[in-house]
Parts: structure tokens; C-alpha cells; sequence
């Protein structure tokens, strides 16, 4: 049973906007609603309403909880569209930036970054110096881009899941390792960021971030969209798209490219945030079909939906505390994907 | 001449080439049928043609010569409305249904959305699965995947105009059907090849071939054994040769049958 853009997307914004709003309120600190808005309004405009509204609110509602509200938004939209051009890369409904090793090649790439800046930065001339603050998710993609190309040839081209799932488990242990060793070697500051984006938080969001990981979003996705048609036709299988006409070859290389840089970016904002990629699109696919003309838009704006729940429940859970989201997208995740297999395991024997 | 085949080999290693030496010249408007016993090199012929397998030798489609052709290459590309392939497994495992499928057959062209339903409707029911629209297609039985798939390649040509000159291949497209289809679609098969289309489709069953074929291509350890119609084919001592099964030749009123 499939439900049609009608009753669909108004459900969907609905949630987008309860979800947000529900997301600037809670926390350490508590906020009422009419307090939250009247906060925002100061923060944005400060001579309004300036008598009516605490200072501390509106600097907490505008430099802390609406940027990580935002960077929620766009994160989680950039891990349900890449999760869903991943599983039509793969053919796959198992595949999963998280379980195909591609989240650990941009944590690796991260993290090679993050302990190697210091030295980058006193090499590089002072022209190269202003882009310091791409070589992060300059090298998180690089680090992403090869392991979905790695998965993607050792899991013969789509063809096997096991030797994708196994490549997937291949490549997170060379990057594991490597992830090791580069926190073996890392200073103290490094080896806190580190920690901290195997984690995957939200914690650290910034407006650059946001703005970062926003664009990245809109391009990517635009992009993919934009071949909506030429994806669905890869679904019946790489020479039946080439026989409707697709250039399969250049379609697989626009596909990994565009994922690895918005996984890439995705990544060096908040670290090791799994299993969204893999639920959101099988949640759309449900609900509204495979075809990608819908599943791209519907699995973006979910994965916004979903990555902003889990990270109230993550605030609200252990508080005044938070759990990183990572681990909680996790502790949800992972029994899905075991369901999964289960119900796919005919295919393996 | 629409599809020409010249000092075609195909060798995955060199002691045992998958086709040697092989020279064939199709036509438009034939339903053409690749015969022969298991690993005679029929399937790979036909997966040559469409551009899976590497070759040596000479492939020329549509006059246009392929030296070198991989599916790959952007030449393929300015085919795709004149040149369709029916696999013979489909490893969708997407819940589209069995319209989205056949639609999928029509994504090379630009036609308006009503024109699209108003031609899946046409060739779904063309081929009998107009029932299967709404139903889910990883959940269909072999045969009617396969009746789905035909419509979808249909469709697909049906993007050319009438008189333009088209190529159907087909990979073993009776071999998951019940009787009453496998005729079906050979019927079909052959009404299509009326609609200037050359159709080659590869056979396992000698008396299906000879009843719906114009022409039979039989192949035997990746050479061609014999090349024509139905009666010259049907010899019991060419199929012993081939075949190594000497079988007997029944006259059943109008047709010859081999049991």
C-alpha cells in the first residue's frame, strides 16, 4: 500500500516542524515555547522585544540550539540521500554509507586531516592557509569517495551482497586500524576530536558548518535529482540500464563522487552518525515506492525528521547529560539491519 | 543489412574459444532463432551483440561499425530507442510494480504522462500481465517477470517511429514460461518482427523454433552447423551430429516435430 504526495508530505513537514520546534525548547536548559520564539525573534533583530526577553535565551536559542537544529536538518537529509543513491549503486537494499565501510574511510580521511593540519598549515603558503577549513571535509571525502569505490569493486559491482557486506566489513577495519594508529600519534586536542566524531554528535555545530554541510546538501542532491530517471533504470541491473540508453559508467562515477562529498562533508561536521542511510530510504520505499523521483526528496527530508528525534531523545534521555547521537541512530539502527538480513538471509545460502 | 557479423571470436581463454569464425548477416522484418545444445554458444552470441562480452572481429549494427564495442561506449547511447535486450534473469529486488517496470521501458523518450500510461496499459496487456500493474515485482513468479520484462523492451521500441528499423534480442525468453505463453510469445515475437524489427532469440526447444522461426541459426561448439529454415533444419541427421541425440521426425498434419 502506497500513500500519494497528498496525505504524504503534509505528514512529513508536519513532523519536520513539530520536530523542530520540540528541538529548540529542550535541553539543559529549559525554554518555554512563547520564550523560544520571542528569544529568536530578539536574537535576529535585537532591538525587538528587548525588554521582554532574558539576554542568556536568545543567545542560547540563536548560537547553540538553532544552528545544531539546523545542522540536525541538513546532516540528516545528507545520510538518508546518500544511504538512498548508495542502495541503488549497490542494488541493495542492505547498503548503507555506516555498513559499507564508507563512513569509516571519511572518519579516517577526518582524522588524517585533524592530526596532519598542524603541519599542512606550516607548509602551505599563506594563499592556501584561507582554505584550512575545507581540508576537513576535503579529505573525509577523498577518504569516503575511495572506500565506496573499494566496497563497490570488491562487492562485484552490485552483484553480491555478501561481498559487499564482507568488503564493507574489510574496509572498516583498514580504516579502524589506521584510525588507531592516528590516535596512537595524536596530540591531546586531536585525540578529543577524534573521540568525538567516532562518537557522532551535534554538539559542536557552528553556523560555518551549517552553511557548509547546507550547500553541500542542495548541490549533491540537486545533481542526483537531477538523474532521477537514469537511477531508476540502474535498478533493473547495470546492462539493462546501458540498454535503455543510461551511460552507466558515467552515472556510477557522478553517483560515488557526489555521495563521497556530501558523506565527506556530512562526516567532518558530526562525525559517525550510522544506520539513517540504511532506515530512511526503506521507511520511503514503503511508503511512497522505489521510483527515485520521490525517494531522493522523501529520504532527505526523513532523514532530517529522524536525525532531529534522536537527537532530542539523545538530550532528553540522560539529562541534564546527552548521549552522542551517534550511538543512540545506532542502538535504533543496527536490530533493523539485523531484521534485514533476516528476512533477506534466503538470498545467502 | 541491419545486424552483420564478421570473423567474430569470442575467447575467455585462447585453447577454448566460446565462438570462432562466425559470419552472419540478419535482416529486418525475420525472426531469427539461435539453436544449439548446452554451451554451444548461443547465449554468448547473443550477449556479444549486446555488448557484454569483448570480441574480436567485426559487429556492424545499423550500418554503424563496432570495432571495439562495449556497452559502455557513448555510441550505444543514439541506439537506445532502436536497439532493446530481454535478460533472461531480472535482479530487480525494488518493490516497483508491474507498470513502474514496463514505464522504466520508456525512459529514453520524453512522451507526456498520459501518452506513457496510455502505451504501458497497450503493452501490458499485449504481452497478458495488464493484471500484474499493481502488484509488486520482486514478488511475480519467474514466468511472469519475464512477460513484464517483455513488455518493458516493447515498449522501449516502441519509442521509434513505425518505419524506422529496430533489434530485438532475446535471451532464452521461454524458459521460465508454461506452454500456453511460451507460444504467446512467440507469437508475438513474430508480430513484432512484421513491425520492421529484426528479432533473435535464444531456444532451447528444436520444435518451438521450427514453428515460429523464419530463420534458424544452429550452433554447435561455437561454430555455425546449419543456417536456414525449419524444413532444412529439421533433419535427424544434422541433429545427431550436433546434438548427439538421434531423434525421430513425426509428421503431425502441416509440421514436422522431433521427439
Amino acid at each position: 500500500m502506497r500513500l500519494h504526495d497528498k496525505s504524504l508530505l503534509p505528514t512529513l513537514m508536519a513532523l519536520l516542524l513539530l520536530g523542530s520546534g520540540v528541538s529548540l525548547v529542550v535541553g539543559a536548559m529549559s525554554i518555554g515555547w512563547k520564550e523560544a520564539l520571542m528569544g529568536l525573534l530578539h536574537w535576529q533583530w535585537p532591538t525587538l522585544l528587548a525588554s521582554e526577553v532574558e539576554a542568556q535565551y536568545a543567545q542560547v536559542l540563536g548560537e547553540v540550539r538553532l544552528p545544531r537544529l539546523l545542522l540536525g536538518l541538513s546532516v540528516g537529509a545528507t545520510l538518508g540521500l546518500c544511504g538512498a543513491v548508495m542502495q541503488g549503486l549497490f542494488r541493495n537494499p542492505l547498503a548503507d554509507p555506516a555498513i559499507i565501510g564508507v563512513s569509516s574511510g571519511a572518519a579516517f580521511g577526518a582524522a588524517l586531516a585533524l592530526v596532519f593540519s598542524g603541519y599542512f598549515i606550516s607548509v602551505a603558503g599563506l594563499w592556501l592557509q584561507s582554505f584550512s577549513w575545507a581540508l576537513l571535509p576535503l579529505c573525509a571525502s577523498v577518504g569516503a569517495g575511495f572506500a565506496t569505490w573499494l566496497a563497490y569493486r570488491l562487492g562485484n559491482r552490485g552483484r553480491s551482497v555478501v561481498m559487499m557486506l564482507l568488503a564493507g566489513v574489510a574496509i572498516t577495519a583498514v580504516a579502524g586500524a589506521g584510525l588507531g594508529l592516528l590516535q596512537y600519534i595524536a596530540n591531546d586536542s586531536a585525540l578529543r576530536d577524534i573521540a568525538m566524531w567516532q562518537l557522532g554528535s551535534l554538539t559542536g555545530a557552528s553556523w560555518s558548518a551549517v552553511a557548509l554541510s547546507t550547500v553541500v546538501l542542495f548541490a549533491a542532491g540537486g545533481f542526483l535529482w537531477r538523474r532521477h530517471g537514469e537511477l531508476n533504470a540502474l535498478l533493473l541491473g547495470e546492462a539493462e540500464a546501458s540498454h535503455l540508453g543510461v551511460d552507466t559508467l558515467r552515472l556510477k562515477k557522478l553517483i560515488i563522487l557526489l555521495s563521497a562529498i556530501a558523506m565527506g562533508t556530512a562526516v567532518s561536521v558530526a562525525g559517525l552518525i550510522g544506520f539513517v542511510g540504511l532506515v530512511v530510504p526503506h521507511i520511503v520505499r514503503l511508503l511512497r515506492g522505489p521510483d527515485h523521483r520521490f525517494l531522493l526528496p522523501y529520504s532527505a527530508l526523513t532523514g532530517a525528521i529522524l536525525l532531529v528525534l534522536a537527537d532530542i531523545l539523545a538530550r532528553i534521555l540522560v539529562a541534564p547529560a546527552e548521549i552522542p547521537v551517534g550511538i543512540l541512530t545506532a542502538l535504533l539502527g543496527a536490530p533493523f539491519f539485523i531484521f534485514l538480513l533476516h528476512q533477506q538471509r534466503r538470498q545467502f545460502v | 543489412m541491419l545486424l552483420q557479423v564478421s570473423q567474430l571470436e569470442v575467447a575467455f581463454s585462447q585453447a577454448a574459444p566460446l565462438l570462432s569464425q562466425l559470419n552472419l548477416q540478419f535482416n529486418r522484418s525475420e525472426l531469427v532463432v539461435l539453436l544449439g545444445p548446452n554451451g554451444s554458444g548461443k547465449t554468448s552470441l547473443l550477449r556479444t551483440l549486446s555488448g557484454e562480452l569483448k570480441f574480436s572481429g567485426e559487429i556492424k549494427i545499423f550500418g554503424h561499425t563496432l570495432a571495439h564495442w562495449h556497452r559502455n561506449e557513448r555510441s550505444r547511447l543514439t541506439f537506445a530507442r532502436r536497439f532493446a535486450v530481454l535478460p533472461q534473469h531480472s535482479s530487480l529486488s525494488f518493490a516497483f510494480n508491474g507498470a513502474e517496470v514496463v514505464q522504466l521501458g520508456l525512459a529514453p523518450g520524453a512522451l507526456p504522462r498520459t501518452e506513457q500510461q496510455r502505451r504501458v496499459r497497450y503493452f501490458m496487456q499485449r504481452t497478458g500481465v495488464w493484471h500484474l500493474r499493481e502488484r509488486l515485482f520482486p514478488g511475480l513468479s519467474g514466468g511472469e517477470k519475464q512477460r513484464v520484462q517483455l513488455a518493458r523492451v516493447l515498449a522501449q521500441l516502441s519509442l521509434t517511429k513505425p518505419e524506422e528499423e529496430k533489434i530485438l534480442l532475446l535471451d532464452e525468453p521461454t524458459s521460465a514460461l508454461d506452454l500456453k505463453y511460451q507460444h504467446q510469445v512467440l507469437q508475438l515475437s513474430r508480430e513484432v518482427a512484421a513491425e520492421n524489427t529484426l528479432v533473435v532469440a535464444v531456444l532451447h526447444d528444436i520444435n518451438l523454433a521450427a514453428r515460429y522461426a523464419d530463420r534458424i541459426v544452429l550452433l554447435g561448439q561455437g561454430r555455425v552447423q546449419a543456417d536456414g529454415n525449419a524444413t532444412q533444419l529439421l533433419n535427424t541427421d544434422l541433429i545427431a551430429q550436433v546434438y548427439g541425440y538421434r531423434g525421430q521426425l513425426v509428421d503431425m498434419g502441416g509440421y514436422k516435430a522431433l521427439l
